[in-house]
C-alpha cells in the first residue's frame, strides 16, 4: 500500500497530468483511495497503468444511497512488483449513470462491468457486450441498488407465470 | 420485455427473443464446411455445474465459446446487506460452497480490518490450518471430478475418500462438515477439541503417500497424458490482463500467490514453496494443483508444531461473545451477550478491500461500512468469476475435447461465479 504521503505525491502527479481529474483522496486503515471525476476515469487508469499499476485486481459497485452522486464504481489496482494496491473510485448519479468502459486497456473488466451493469445500472461506453450477466436478460431493476425491495418477488410456477413480474401488463 | 404470449406457456419464439444478443449462427466457411453453434449445458456433467457454454464449432474444431451464467444466482451480496455482520459470516460461506474457510476469512479479514481488530496468534494460526485443509479438499475435489471428465472414474473414489478424512476433521473442530462457521469476527468460534491434533497430524502423515499415488495413477496414463499436456496454453501476458489469479496463473510461471507476496495471519511465519509451471498447458495446470497439496500439508505441520497458547478469539467483548461461564456471574457479560445476539456489533464508517489466496486465486473481499450494525455493501471478488473469462482464449481454435479438459482444469466453481 502506499502511504498518506504516497497517496497525496501520486495524486498531485494525476493533477499535473489532467487539472480536473482528481476529486480527493481518502487513506483510511491503510489502503489508498483515489476519487477521480467520471469523465477522466479512462485518463487515470492509464497513466496509473502506466506507472505500474498494471492488473485490476477487482472491479466492482456500491451504492451510497441516500448521499449523492449515488453510485460509486471501484478499481482496485495492484502493482504486482512492488505488492501496492490502489483504489481508484468515482461516482455517477443515477439519472445519468455512464462511465467510460476500461475492456481495452484490462481486457479483464469485461465480466466485473457486465455484473455492475446488471446490480447499478452504470453504463460503460465502450464496452463491447454491455448487457445483463446475472439476471436474466428480460429483468427489470438493478437488484444491488439501495432502494430495490428485498424479498417479496414471488417464486416463478406454471400457475403464476401470467401474474409474475413484467408479464402482468 | 413484455412481449410474452398472454396465454399457455411462452412460445420458442420468446426464448429466442429473450436470447437475442446471443449470436446463433450457421454461416458457410468455404465450400465444404459450416459453423455449427451447439450448446453444452446449463446442465451437462462436464460443466462442473451449471455453466452453459455456446460454442461456435467447425467440424470438432471451437472456433468460439461463449459462457452464459447467472443460473445459480442468490443474490448473497444483496442478503448480505440485510444481516448483522455476524450473520453474514454463513452466508458469504454458501458462495464458492469448495472453499467455505476463505470466504469467511476473507469476509472476517475485512470486517477486522474496519475495526482495527487484533486476532490473537493463537486463532491465526487455527485459521491457517483449516484454511490449508480446506486447500487441499477443494483441490481434490477438483482432481477427482477432472479425472471423472477424463474417464478415469476411479480417482473420484480415491479423491473423495482423502476428502471425507478432512471433512471429518471439520466436523470435529466446528461441528459441521461444509459451511462450518468456524471463523468469527476476532478469531474462531471455539478451541479445537482434543483428539484432533492426533487425528490431523495422521491425516498430514498420510496425504503426500496419497498424493503420490494419484501421480502415479495419472502420470503414467497415456491417455491422461495426450490429454493434458501441450492442449490449451495460454501465456503469461495474456492471463495478467485478464486479471486471473491463482493456479492458472502460476501454472504459466508466474509466481504470484498472496501468501508469499502480502502475508495475512501468519502465513509468513511458515516456510513454504510456491509450484509454478513452464508453458501453462493443462498439464502445468495439473501439476502445480498437484503440488500445492504437498505444499498445504508442510504448513498445516508447521503451524500445529508451532501452535501458539492463548485465546482463540479476540477478549474484545464489543465483538466477541463472552465465554458462557460469566453470563451466570456477571451482569456486564449478560449485557454484552444480549446486545452482540439482538443488534450485533457496530462498524465504524469506511471501506475496504479485502484480498486472500484462495484455492482458485485472488478472493478479495469488499465491505463498506456505514456505522451501523448492517454492512453497507459486501462484494465479493470471486476467482471464479473471473478467470472464467480466459475460457475463450484457451480453448480457441482447439478440439471440443480439448474444451472439456480446459473447463476440468479451470476449476470453476459456479456457486462463487453467480454468487
Amino acid at each position: 500500500m502506499p502511504d498518506a504521503t504516497g497517496l497525496e505525491l501520486t495524486a498531485q502527479e494525476l493533477r499535473d497530468a489532467d487539472a480536473e481529474s482528481i476529486l480527493g483522496t481518502v487513506f483510511h486503515r491503510g489502503q489508498a483511495t483515489l476519487l477521480v471525476n467520471p469523465s477522466s476515469v479512462h485518463g487515470v487508469l492509464e497513466r496509473l497503468q502506466s506507472k505500474g499499476y498494471s492488473f485490476l485486481a477487482s472491479l466492482h459497485g456500491c451504492d451510497y444511497y441516500p448521499e449523492e452522486p449515488r453510485l460509486g464504481v471501484l478499481y482496485e489496482l495492484l502493482d504486482m512488483d512492488s505488492v501496492d494496491r490502489i483504489t481508484v473510485k468515482a461516482r455517477v448519479h443515477t439519472d445519468a449513470p455512464r462511465l467510460a468502459s476500461v475492456v481495452d486497456m484490462f481486457p479483464g473488466a469485461d465480466f466485473p462491468e457486465r455484473e455492475v451493469f446488471d446490480m447499478f445500472g452504470v453504463v460503460f461506453d465502450g464496452h463491447p457486450d454491455m448487457r445483463r450477466i446475472l439476471m436474466p436478460e428480460d429483468y427489470e431493476g438493478h437488484p444491488q441498488r439501495r432502494d430495490f425491495p428485498i424479498g417479496g418477488e414471488p417464486v416463478l410456477f406454471t400457475y403464476n407465470e401470467e401474474r409474475s413480474y413484467g408479464k402482468w401488463q | 420485455m413484455t412481449s410474452g404470449s398472454t396465454t399457455g406457456s411462452p412460445s420458442p419464439e420468446d426464448y429466442r427473443k429473450r436470447e437475442e444478443s446471443i449470436t446463433i449462427s450457421s454461416e458457410p466457411v468455404g465450400e465444404t464446411h459450416e459453423l455449427l453453434t451447439l450448446n453444452i449445458g446449463p446442465h451437462h456433467p462436464a460443466t462442473h455445474g451449471v455453466l452453459r457454454l455456446i460454442t461456435t464449432l467447425e467440424g470438432e474444431i471451437v472456433r468460439d465459446v461463449q459462457p452464459i451464467i447467472g443460473y445459480v444466482h442468490t443474490g448473497i451480496e444483496k442478503t448480505a446487506e440485510d444481516k448483522a455482520y455476524w450473520k453474514v459470516i454463513p452466508v458469504v460461506e454458501r458462495m464458492d460452497y469448495l472453499g467455505y474457510y476463505f470466504n469467511s476469512m476473507a469476509f472476517c479479514g475485512a470486517v477486522e480490518t474496519l475495526l482495527a481488530l487484533e486476532v490473537p496468534p493463537r486463532a491465526q494460526y487455527l485459521r491457517v490450518i483449516h484454511l490449508e485443509l480446506n486447500r487441499i479438499m477443494s483441490h481434490l475435489v477438483w482432481l477427482g471430478t477432472s479425472a471423472l471428465d477424463l474417464g478415469a472414474i476411479s480417482m473420484f473414489w480415491y479423491c473423495f475418500r482423502e476428502r471425507e478424512k478432512i471433512l471429518d476433521l471439520f466436523e470435529m473442530s466446528s461441528g459441521q462438515r461444509m459451511h462450518t462457521r468456524y471463523f468469527q469476527v476476532g478469531g474462531v468460534m471455539e478451541d479445537i477439541p482434543r483428539g484432533f491434533e492426533p487425528k490431523l497430524r495422521a491425516f498430514i502423515k498420510d496425504m503426500p503417500t496419497r498424493a503420490d499415488q494419484y501421480a502415479d495413477l495419472l502420470e503414467k496414463n497415456e491417455i491422461v497424458l495426450q490429454r493434458l499436456r501441450g492442449t490449451c496454453p495460454l501465456d503469461q501476458e495474456t492471463l495478467l490482463k485478464l486479471s486471473v489469479t491463482g493456479p492458472l496463473l502460476r501454472a504459466a510461471g508466474h509466481p504470484w500467490d498472496l501468501r508469499k507476496a502480502a502475508p495475512y495471519s501468519s502465513y509468513d511465519h511458515f516456510s513454504f514453496r510456491i509450484p509454478v509451471g513452464t508453458v501453462g498447458d493443462n498439464y502445468d495446470r495439473y501439476r502445480v494443483r498437484h503440488a500445492e497439496i504437498y505444499e498445504s500439508v508442510k504448513i498445516i505441520e508447521q503451524a500445529l508444531d508451532g501452535l501458539p497458547e492463548g485465546p482463540h478469539i479476540t477478549d474484545d467483548r464489543k465483538v466477541a461473545l463472552p465465554p458462557r461461564h460469566e453470563l451466570a456471574t456477571s451482569m456486564e457479560a449478560l449485557i454484552h451477550h444480549f446486545k452482540l445476539v439482538t443488534e450485533g456489533f457496530r462498524v465504524p464508517p469506511g471501506e475496504v478491500y479485502y484480498p486472500i489466496e484462495g484455492p482458485r486465486g485472488e478472493l478479495g473481499c469488499f465491505v463498506r461500512s456505514d456505522g451501523s450494525a448492517k454492512p453497507a455493501r459486501v462484494h465479493m471478488r470471486d476467482p471464479s468469476f473471473v478467470n472464467l473469462q480466459a475460457a475463450a482464449p484457451m480453448v480457441k481454435d482447439s478440439y471440443i475435447a480439448d474444451l472439456i479438459a480446459t473447463l476440468a482444469m479451470m476449476d470453476p466453481v459456479l456457486g462463487g461465479i453467480d454468487r
